[in-house]
């Protein structure tokens, strides 16, 4: 209990501090949310601890800091939740917080509540899907809930092992985001056939692969004339290509993707 | 043959070894005759015959098989599993429900599926899987769960989940999925738990259920006044081993599990339609078109799942669409598959519960007084192994268990749902503390006082015996034969044997040194033609030698 009042205490403060810093400019230009408003937001949250738990998931079916909720999705949702609370499910509604504060919030919820690290921006799921569909052409490589292609590596349960930290990254960075089983293979055989694909599995005679056409291949090492694992990724880099709240909405849809 | 005939062979063959046609139609399943390098169904086509036209491995050249590659499974426990194996790809299952492709050739896995089950699972006898079904670009597995899993083939990535019983109540599935036209046909187990049976048929794309049957007929249908009171709510007729089908008359033919209680009848007094039974169903609607009872009121657990064999026989002179049927109670039978009529029974085994058939083909049951020994034992005659028939040799082979007897005793159990409803229990005769069941030590001094494995070639024309291959363990292992009239199968010893399919005569042997618990499957890749057991956590795969 001396945490929390501590917490409130320091929360005073900063409803002081908040008057001079610049208001509501929640995210910076590669959506993420910067220190000093999640800082800013782990004070806030004192407001919120005394339900939602030190870690958040004092709530059944509600765990702030791993991103899981149970009627809202986006920044967006959360403002509007801190606007109206659920009061038919004992939560009330924020209207002291200003919309700084409730940024700040946010910022601190979306980077799982670590104060150090950089939170990511999440926004529209729906936009998200038809960002992925759409303009961004995820789904030309990649495959989601059975449709889509095999190139890239199936996302349908991206949002369950995936953070928005990792998300972004792979989005805004994709070859430092890449992990090894996903690297891209070009195989050429002792007959002058070129097989390229994505590596699904390998051992020190054979190498397993699901080619552009789609086909489980097997081929031994032995009956190759070259074989070269890309470290870089095929997949392109969505910095300009998509806006900071498009990446947003796809990030929201990836997060969305629970699997079945 | 014309020259453009010609062509578009040498085109198809080429596009077939490239895998060019990944996509498995209900068409290719039908035909899955004619592409023989391929294992397309739970027993290799819609007859069940677990015969493989593949012949580079023949009775001359068996000695030369020699061990090509092996996969070690990362799980605990009998492995039942019967692989499927598509234009060089092999699916298989492994405990509880994972699902794994592997290169044929080299058995290096591709990708491992791992399915979570709800943790409330009850089987009676394991967390068995023995396979999936494919149609298209899509497998199907059923779940201990009792749930029916859509996967995708190329990275296995699940597409849909639907729930087909409760598991609460012990419902489970352990089968194979048959696939026939646009439908998954599963059924579901739990007999030992007082579930209701039935067969059921979803559709592939959506996973909706399109018809199901239910094998304990409810008030009201044809079959319930076979039953006294309301001992059909908790009935049993579980269905645990793929059925087949026959295009020609588009029926589906599936065997069902032991009535419940097991060993007590006196509380289910009646037939007790449709347990121990083969049921013959519309695959388009799933309704009963004929049925044959191999075990009336059954009380000795003889479940008759094995898998329905299809072959067409000249009998008595005429072409005769038949099925043949080595059942769990000791009965060598044929049946007339248009019309279920009993053509003949014979038995293969030790037999008392009954001294031979009426007109009907019905049995003539003669209990043994209480203490005293019937023969078959609780396991069977024969179990769920996989049997065998090869069109070139007109034989019928089945793993035996040959004088084994169990001595039953019969209790009232009240039913509670989800609970063992078993009214009773058996002990084998001449008691040893390992007597057979799936789990004991390596040690065996003892089985040849209370039974052994066999494999017997069975003539289906006389339904006596050709040959017999003796073991001196038993056997759970199931049979395959090929067009190099070679015939494999293996035991709980451990051992894998090729057999001339005609003579019996052992051409071939490995010691694989675990269980073997499922029956073997042949395919070819590149040419070679390959044969793979399962044998404890080992998967083997044998070729000729180069």
């Amino acid at each position: 209990m001396n945490g929390f009042r501590s917490l409130l205490g320091a929360a005073v403060v900063f409803t002081l501090a908040a008057h001079l810093t610049a208001q509501n400019a929640p995210q910076n230009q590669t959506g993420t949310y910067d220190r000093t408003q999640i800082a800013a937001g782990a004070i806030i949250y004192g407001q919120c601890v005394l339900c939602h738990g030190v870690n958040g998931d004092q709530i059944t079916g509600v765990d702030l800091r791993q991103g899981k909720f149970l009627t809202v999705a986006s920044d967006a949702d959360l403002v509007r939740l801190l606007a109206t609370g659920r009061p038919g499910a004992g939560m009330p509604a924020f209207t002291m917080l200003r919309s700084d504060e409730v940024a700040a919030l946010i910022a601190y919820i979306r980077s799982g509540f670590d104060s150090v690290a950089s939170g990511v921006k999440v926004g529209d799921a729906a936009r998200g899907a038809a960002l992925f569909s759409g303009k961004g052409a995820c789904a030309t490589c990649h495959r989601v809930g059975g449709r889509g292609a095999y190139a890239a590596s199936d996302l349908s349960e991206i949002g369950a092992v995936r953070k928005p930290e990792s998300l972004q990254r792979a989005l805004v960075d994709p070859g430092a985001a890449m992990i090894p089983a996903n690297r891209s293979v070009r195989a050429v055989t002792r007959d002058g056939r070129t097989i390229r694909g994505r590596r699904l599995n390998e051992d020190a005679y054979t190498i397993q692969l699901i080619d552009e056409q789609s086909r489980l291949v097997s081929l031994s090492k032995a009956d190759l004339r070259s074989f070269e694992l890309s470290p870089t990724s095929s997949m392109p880099s969505y910095e300009t290509t998509l806006t900071v709240d498009e990446r947003a909405d796809v990030i929201a849809y990836l997060l969305s993707l629970k699997g079945r | 043959m014309t020259k453009t005939t010609v062509m578009l062979i040498v085109v198809a063959l080429a596009a077939a070894s490239y895998g060019l046609d990944a996509q498995v139609s209900s068409d290719r399943l039908l035909r899955a005759n004619d592409e023989p390098q391929n294992w397309l169904t739970y027993s290799g086509s819609y007859m069940s015959q677990r015969y493989s036209l593949l012949k580079q491995i023949e009775t001359s050249n068996a000695k030369n098989l020699e061990l090509k590659w092996m996969m070690q499974n990362q799980v605990f426990g009998t492995w039942e599993t019967s692989p499927l194996v598509v234009d060089g790809i092999m699916y298989l299952t492994q405990r509880p429900n994972d699902v794994m492709a592997l290169d044929a050739k080299t058995g290096r896995m591709f990708w491992l599926y791992r399915y979570t089950n709800s943790g409330r699972q009850t089987v009676c006898c394991g967390a068995q899987n023995r396979g999936v079904a494919i149609l298209g670009d899509t497998l199907f597995m059923g779940t201990l769960d009792a749930h029916l899993v859509a996967i995708d083939t190329k990275n296995g990535k699940p597409l849909w989940n639907v729930a087909v019983a409760d598991d609460k109540l012990a419902y489970s599935i352990t089968l194979a999925p048959l696939v026939v036209k646009d439908k998954v046909i599963i059924g579901v187990g739990g007999a030992e738990y007082g579930i209701r049976g039935f067969v059921a048929a979803y559709d592939p794309k959506s996973g909706r259920e399109v018809w199901r049957f239910n094998t304990i007929p409810g008030k009201g249908d044809p079959g319930n006044e076979t039953w006294s009171g309301e001992a059909w709510e908790h009935g049993g007729g579980s269905i645990w081993v793929t059925g087949s089908y026959d295009p020609a008359t588009n029926l589906t033919y599936w065997g069902t599990g032991n009535p419940g209680p097991d060993w007590n009848p006196d509380q289910r007094p009646g037939d007790n339609l449709y347990t121990d039974s083969v049921v013959a169903l519309d695959a388009g609607t799933g309704k009963l078109k004929w049925h044959y009872q191999f075990t009336p009121n059954d009380g000795y657990d003889y479940d008759s799942v094995q898998v329905p064999v299809l072959a067409d026989l000249m009998w008595k002179g005429t072409v005769t669409r038949a099925m043949l049927w080595a059942n769990r109670n000791g009965n060598f039978y044929v049946l007339d598959r248009e019309n279920g009529k009993f053509l003949s029974g014979t038995p293969f085994v030790k037999v008392n519960w009954m001294s031979g058939f009426d007109e009907g083909g019905k049995p003539i049951q003669t209990p043994q007084p209480p203490g005293k020994v019937t023969y078959p034992g609780n396991q069977g005659g024969t179990n769920w192994y996989s049997p065998s028939y090869s069109p070139r040799t007109g034989l019928f082979y089945v793993s035996a268990w040959e004088n084994y007897g169990s001595i039953y005793r019969k209790e009232t159990v009240p039913f509670e749902p989800g609970r063992r409803f078993n009214g009773g229990g058996n002990t084998v005769a001449m008691p040893n503390p390992d007597a057979p069941a799936m789990r004991r030590n390596a040690i065996n001094d003892w089985t040849d006082v209370v039974g052994r494995g066999a494999v017997i070639a069975i003539d289906p024309k006389t339904g006596q015996p050709k040959w017999k291959f003796q073991m001196y363990d038993v056997t759970d292992g199931g049979i395959l034969t090929t067009a190099g009239d070679v015939l494999f199968t293996g035991g709980r010893e451990g051992y894998f044997h090729a057999l001339d399919a005609r003579t019996g005569v052992e051409l071939w042997k490995a010691n694989l040194g675990g269980a073997i618990m499922s029956a073997p499957v042949t395919y070819s890749v590149d040419g070679k033609q390959y044969v793979i057991v399962n044998s404890g956590n080992v998967m083997a795969a044998f070729a000729l030698r180069e």
